[in-house]
C-alpha cells in the first residue's frame, strides 16, 4: 500500500516550468484560451484591415486632389475633377437638423421616463422605443418617401415658410425632397439612442440629490432640471455623440429624401447630397479609376468623423456612469 | 416670496413637466405609425405571388420577390456563420480569460467598430471580397453582414458571461474541472438564453441593412446559384422599387417592406421572450 502512495506523489511532476504548461496543454486550458484569443485580436486586426484598405484604396485620389479635396465645390464625373465639399456640408447640415429636433424631444422624453413614469410604465415605453431603433432605414426611407415628402411639400413646408420665410434659411423653392426632410427622418431615427442612453444615465442620478433639491423647496422640475439634469450632463452629451455619430453615417434614408443634387445652398428646403449618399448612389457607377478612389477617400472622411464622435462619446459616458458613484 | 412668484413656479412645473410626457407618447407613437402606414399599404398588396414568383420585367405588372427573401436569407445564413462564432470566441475571451489593458483596447475598439456607417463596412468588403476577383458575389455579402455581426454578439456574450455568478466557476473547478471545461459545461450553459438572444438581436438589425450590400452583393431579378453570384435582398429590393417611377413597384415595395419590419420585430420580440424566460429561472 505505502509503495502505490509513494509511486503516485512520484508521478505527479511539479507545478512549474515546461511540464506543468504541457499537463495545461493536455488539459485544453492554454488551447482554449490562445483560440479564443486570436478571435479577440482578430477584432483588433478586422478594425486596422479596414483602415488600411480605405487608406490604400483611397490613394489616387488623395495624391491628386491634396487637401484641396475638402474645399472644392465641383464633383465632375465626366473631367475627373472632384471635390468633397457639398457632400461634407450637405451631411452636417442634415445632422444638425436632426439634432436641433431630436435633442429637445429625447431628452424630454428621456426625463419623463426616469423622473416621472412609474417604473412599469416607463420599462413598456422603453421597449417601444427599443424597437423604434430596430426598424430598418430602408423602412424610414420608404415612410420618407411617400408620406414625409408629399408632407413637407403640400403642409409642413407651406406652414413653415408662412412663419419664418423672411429668414434665408428657409426662403426659396420647396420641392419637398432637401436638408430639411432629411433631417426631420433622421430626426426620428437617432431619437431612440437620445432617450435610452440618457435615461440610463439619469437613473443612476442618487436618490439623494433628487430628495436634497426637493428638501430645499424646489419643485419637481426645478430639481430635475437643476440638479439631476446637471449632474448627469456628461452623459447626456455622451448620448448626443452617440445619435450624431449615427446621423452622420446614415445612409439610405437620406438618400432617398435628400434630393441627390451636390449643391450648397443656404436655405434648407433645397435638396443636396450628403457623403453617404453619394457613395451609395455612384460607387457602382463608377467607371474610372480616380471616381472611385475619390468616393472611397469620402467614405475615409465618414469613417473619421464617426470614428472620433464615437470614441468621444464612449467616454463621456463611461465618465459618467463612474461619477454617478456606481461601482465599476 | 410673493404668492404670484409660487403660482409662477408651479405652472412652469406642470407645463414643463406636461411637456416631457407628451415627447415621450410622441416619439412612441411614431412606431405605431410607422406600423400602421406598413400594414395599410402592404396588407392591400401582398399575396401569394409575392412569396412564390420572380419579379416581372419592367412594364409588366404583378410577379413577386421570392428571390429576394430566398437570398436575404442566404446572406443572413453566411453573416450567421462567419460572424457569431468570432464573437462568440471573442466574447468568452474578454469575459473569462482577458487580461486588463488588452481587454479594454479590445473592448473599445469593439464598439468603435460597432458604429462604423454601414456604408463604409460595404467599401471594406468591396475592397476585401469584390476587387479581387472583379466582380459582386453573395459571398461579399456576407461578409459585409458578418462584420457587422461581429461587434453586436462580442459586446453581448461578455455581457451575459459576466453575470453568470463566479460562485458556480468555482464549485465546477473545485470538482477538478480545468477551466475551458469550466466554460463549456458550466458557464456557457448558463448564460446560453442571454447569448442567443444577443445573436438573435444581431441578425435581425443585419437583416435590415442595405446600405452595405449596395456594392457587395449588388442585386439580381433571377435566381442566384451558388454563393459567388449577385444575389437579391429584401432591403434592396425595397430600395430599387421605391425610388423606381413604377406604381406597381411601389405597391411591391410597400409588400416588402411590410414582411421586413415583421422580420425584425418579430424575432426582436422573440429575443426579449427567451431572456425574459431566462431571467425567470
Amino acid at each position: 500500500m505505502s509503495a502505490t502512495a509513494t509511486t503516485i506523489a512520484h508521478e505527479v511532476p511539479p507545478n512549474t516550468g515546461l511540464r506543468a504548461f504541457v499537463r495545461k496543454l493536455r488539459s485544453g486550458d492554454e488551447i482554449a484560451h490562445l483560440i479564443a484569443l486570436v478571435f479577440a485580436a482578430g477584432i483588433l486586426l478586422i478594425t486596422s484591415l479596414l483602415v488600411y484598405e480605405l487608406w490604400r484604396t483611397s490613394y489616387l485620389s488623395r495624391t491628386k486632389f491634396g487637401w484641396m479635396f475638402f474645399w472644392t465645390r465641383t464633383w465632375d464625373p465626366v473631367f475627373d475633377n472632384f471635390g468633397a465639399a457639398p457632400f461634407i456640408y450637405g451631411t452636417l447640415v442634415t445632422s444638425a437638423v436632426a439634432l436641433v429636433i431630436a435633442v429637445p424631444l429625447g431628452l424630454a422624453s428621456a426625463i419623463f421616463l426616469s423622473e416621472l413614469a412609474p417604473r412599469k410604465v416607463s420599462d413598456i415605453i422603453s421597449f417601444l422605443i427599443d424597437l423604434l431603433a430596430a426598424v430598418p432605414s430602408v423602412i424610414y426611407g420608404l415612410l420618407g418617401i411617400f408620406v414625409v415628402v408629399p408632407l413637407m411639400r403640400t403642409t409642413l413646408g407651406p406652414a413653415i415658410k408662412s412663419v419664418l420665410g423672411f429668414t434665408p434659411l428657409f426662403s426659396g423653392p420647396n420641392y419637398g425632397v432637401g436638408f430639411l426632410t432629411a433631417g426631420i427622418v433622421l430626426a426620428i431615427m437617432v431619437v431612440p439612442f437620445i432617450i435610452s442612453v440618457s435615461r440610463e444615465v439619469l437613473l443612476t442620478v442618487p436618490r439623494e440629490q433628487r430628495e436634497a433639491a426637493l428638501a430645499l423647496g424646489a419643485t419637481r422640475w426645478e430639481s430635475t432640471w437643476q440638479v439631476v439634469v446637471p449632474w448627469a450632463r456628461t452623459g447626456i452629451m455622451g448620448s448626443i455623440f452617440l445619435a450624431l455619430a449615427r446621423a452622420l453615417g446614415e445612409t439610405m434614408a437620406v438618400t432617398m429624401v435628400i434630393g441627390n443634387d451636390p449643391k450648397i445652398t443656404a436655405s434648407l428646403f433645397a435638396p443636396g447630397y450628403t457623403i453617404a449618399s453619394v457613395i451609395a448612389n455612384e460607387f457602382t457607377e463608377a467607371t474610372g479609376d480616380l471616381y472611385l478612389s475619390a468616393l472611397i477617400e469620402l467614405g475615409l472622411v465618414l469613417f473619421l468623423m464617426t470614428f472620433i464622435l464615437n470614441g468621444l462619446a464612449r467616454i463621456l459616458i463611461v465618465a459618467t456612469e463612474r461619477g454617478g458613484g456606481r461601482p465599476a | 416670496m410673493s404668492n404670484a412668484r409660487i403660482i409662477w413656479r408651479k405652472t412652469v412645473n406642470y407645463v414643463m413637466l406636461t411637456l416631457t410626457g407628451v415627447a415621450a407618447f410622441g416619439v412612441v407613437s411614431v412606431l405605431f405609425l410607422i406600423l400602421g402606414y406598413l400594414i395599410w399599404n402592404g396588407g392591400t398588396s401582398l399575396n401569394l405571388n409575392f412569396f412564390t414568383q420572380l419579379p416581372k420585367p419592367v412594364g409588366e405588372t404583378g410577379g413577386g420577390m421570392a428571390n429576394a427573401i430566398v437570398g436575404s436569407l442566404k446572406l443572413l445564413f453566411l453573416a450567421a456563420m462567419m460572424g457569431l462564432p468570432f464573437g462568440l470566441l471573442a466574447g468568452v475571451y474578454l469575459a473569462e480569460f482577458g487580461g486588463k489593458t488588452f481587454s479594454f483596447v479590445v473592448r473599445y475598439t469593439t464598439d468603435l467598430l460597432n458604429g462604423v456607417p454601414s456604408i463604409v463596412i460595404g467599401i471594406f468588403a468591396y475592397s476585401l471580397v469584390v476587387l479581387p476577383v472583379k466582380h459582386f458575389s453573395t459571398l461579399a455579402g456576407g461578409v459585409a453582414l458578418a462584420i457587422m455581426v461581429i461587434p453586436i454578439t462580442v459586446r453581448s456574450t461578455e455581457e451575459f458571461l459576466r453575470a453568470v455568478p463566479g460562485s458556480m466557476r468555482e464549485a465546477a473547478m473545485a470538482l477538478g474541472a480545468s477551466q475551458w471545461k469550466t466554460i463549456v459545461t458550466v458557464v456557457l450553459p448558463a448564460a446560453s438564453g442571454g447569448i442567443l438572444t444577443g445573436m438573435l438581436l444581431a441578425l435581425a438589425r443585419v437583416a435590415g441593412e442595405t446600405a452595405p450590400l449596395l456594392f457587395t452583393a449588388f442585386s439580381n431579378r433571377y435566381w442566384s446559384q451558388g454563393w459567388g453570384q449577385p444575389i437579391a435582398s429584401l432591403p434592396v429590393m425595397i430600395y430599387t422599387y421605391a425610388i423606381a417611377p413604377y406604381d406597381d413597384w411601389h405597391r411591391q415595395a410597400w409588400a416588402a417592406g411590410l414582411v421586413l419590419l415583421g422580420l425584425v420585430l418579430v424575432s426582436n420580440l422573440g429575443a426579449r421572450f427567451i431572456l425574459a424566460r431566462t431571467k425567470a429561472i
